[in-house]
């Protein structure tokens, strides 16, 4: 990991949608080099994938989505570890996270309908060994998904000229 | 009756980009280029701290000099960021943007008759202020073989005994060129030798992409015959703020604090708040519009040099600027006819001085979506030639 390698994090972390070209004239690398420089960062699994903010919301699927806080009972020798990727493997998890506070574990869970959700943490979650309490948030409303605004800003007045 | 208006004013030529401006007014779907501005919104925390102040009232002049809490923060940062040392309650004002810094800084330091030499292309209000103050502006030549930068033997060339100041602009608003410490030692030998005092304006200073800007002051002798000017516009994404700064020795900082006091009071103290929140923790923020800047600058050059118009790599500042003289076109009348024919709007060289012309300024302070949409127009233009 140099200067150059946290750049193209920068950029693809930004838009994973530009071209080798558009990146390799941004940066002043070679095509090849930018190539060999994130498949490198993707075998090491720095780079973990590639995906698309979407507002749903407003794509209208109806989808729910819900934050679940666990308290959970430590393991001797795993502590958290061995049940965050047991809860990991569902389909349903998107998100997962260790956090300090008053629980333990943080969930970010979808689901069709809030039936599905309430469902899927009722059956699949609450019942695992070693999970001492949950609570569960609906999301109502999104504003703001990695680092994007989903509300609409008005185009600020820029003068067409200005010496 | 009389012509009210001045012979000073009449003196000054109108602005070089009304006709454009009056001419994009009635077109719809341009790419303008021709803003010499961020495109990024002030930083939220900024803008924040300063909406608190104002609800809590924080609505008055303060002191000529500007805000203590603000100079103090500002003493410090330039010392830490650029070796630049200066007092802040004897060496420093807090102006209205850097167009009034200049304003005072020249009349603080001209006679009538005086010569002030004004390194060329420039921002456009060097000499009409010049001018305003009675003095003489002696335009010195700063050309592309010279990567723009300011050469010592063209500047010998204009030096005579009226000579009395030296203003240049280095990162350079058009040409993005930056002047070394090496470059400015060569120029600093004869500043001194003619005994003149020099006015720095280093607003793009943050804006230095291949290393850290030499601050004019700290080169050689010359810290006690500079004045150096700085603002928040261009590395904070504040121009509608208005907050600048002049630090110089101290005669001329209180000659310059005198007019000051009369013709401004005080900058606005919402922005000077706003200002002190900037340095505090806008660090982040400044660095990834500098780090953004830099690719659209690479991608923005590359694409300028590849559609037949050849550009200098430029180091500093967020403009490009290409010669046209190729086309066999003016920089005027290219611009012109870029504008009507492909909406996209650039400003003719020759608006910013000598050595301007025949070539174009693209401000690249604009999305890389709308740059390469400004690139695609410019090659269609091109290849329709």
């Amino acid at each position: 990991m140099d200067e150059k390698d946290l750049e193209l994090l920068r950029i693809l972390e930004e838009n994973s949608r530009l071209s080798v070209d558009e990146i390799a004239t941004m940066t002043n690398l070679s095509q090849e080099e930018v190539e060999g420089r994130v498949m490198a960062l993707e075998a090491a699994r720095i780079i973990k994938g590639y995906s698309t903010v979407v507002n749903w919301e407003k794509a209208g699927n109806g989808e729910v989505s819900a934050i679940i806080e666990l308290k959970v009972s430590p393991e001797r020798d795993f502590g958290y570890d061995r049940i965050a990727e047991r809860l990991s493997r569902f389909r349903q998890v998107k998100t997962l996270r260790l956090i300090t506070g008053t629980y333990d574990l943080q969930l970010i869970v979808t689901g069709k309908n809030m039936q599905e959700v309430s469902r899927f943490v009722s059956e699949h979650v609450a019942p695992m060994d070693r999970i001492r309490e949950t609570a569960t948030h609906i999301i109502m409303k999104s504003y703001k998904e990695n680092g994007n605004t989903f509300f609409e800003q008005p185009e600020t007045e820029r003068l067409p000229y200005s010496p | 009756m009389r012509n009210f208006v001045s012979g000073r004013a009449q003196e000054i030529p109108p602005s070089g980009i009304r006709k454009f401006f009056d001419l994009v007014l009635t077109m719809e779907d341009v790419i303008s280029l021709g803003v010499g501005e961020p495109d990024f919104r002030t930083p939220w925390n900024i803008c924040e701290s300063s909406i608190y102040s104002i609800e809590q009232g924080t609505t008055s002049y303060t002191s000529n000099r500007g805000l203590q809490s603000l100079r103090d923060a500002l003493s410090r940062h330039l010392l830490q960021q650029y070796h630049l040392q200066y007092d802040s309650n004897q060496e420093m004002i807090i102006t209205s943007g850097v167009s009034e810094g200049l304003d005072i800084a020249i009349r603080a330091v001209t006679d009538p008759g005086d010569e002030v030499l004004i390194a060329q292309p420039s921002y456009v209000s060097y000499a009409p202020c010049v001018t305003l103050a009675g003095g003489k502006p002696v335009p010195v030549r700063c050309i592309e073989k010279d990567h723009f930068k300011l050469n010592p033997d063209t500047l010998a060339e204009k030096i005579t005994r009226k000579s009395k100041a030296l203003i240049i602009n280095f990162p350079n608003n058009p040409t993005g060129a930056v002047m070394a410490e090496d470059d400015l030692k060569a120029v600093a030998d004869l500043v001194i030798d003619h005994d003149l005092v020099l006015i720095s304006d280093e607003v793009y200073s943050e804006l230095s992409y291949e290393k850290r800007h030499c601050a004019t002051a700290t080169v050689s002798d010359l810290w006690e015959r500079t004045i150096t000017l700085n603002g928040f516009s261009k590395a904070y994404a504040m121009t509608g703020w208005r907050i600048g700064y002049l630090c110089a020795p101290r005669g001329i900082c209180d000659a310059a604090l005198k007019i000051h006091q009369y013709v401004m009071l005080c900058a606005p103290v919402m922005g000077q708040v706003g200002a002190v929140e900037a340095l505090r923790s806008s660090e982040e923020d400044k660095n990834s519009m500098v780090n953004e800047y830099r690719l659209r600058r690479n991608m923005f050059v590359a694409g300028l040099n590849r559609v037949g118009l050849p550009c200098h790599v430029p180091e500093g500042a967020f403009y490009a600027f290409p010669s046209v003289e190729k086309t066999g076109f003016s920089d005027t009348e290219f611009a012109e006819k870029l504008l009507k024919e492909q909406r996209v709007a650039v400003v003719p060289g020759s608006v910013f001085g000598d050595g301007g012309e025949g070539h174009i300024r693209c401000a690249y302070a604009v999305s890389r979506k709308d740059l390469t949409e400004a690139l695609r127009r410019i090659e269609i233009f091109i290849s329709g030639l």
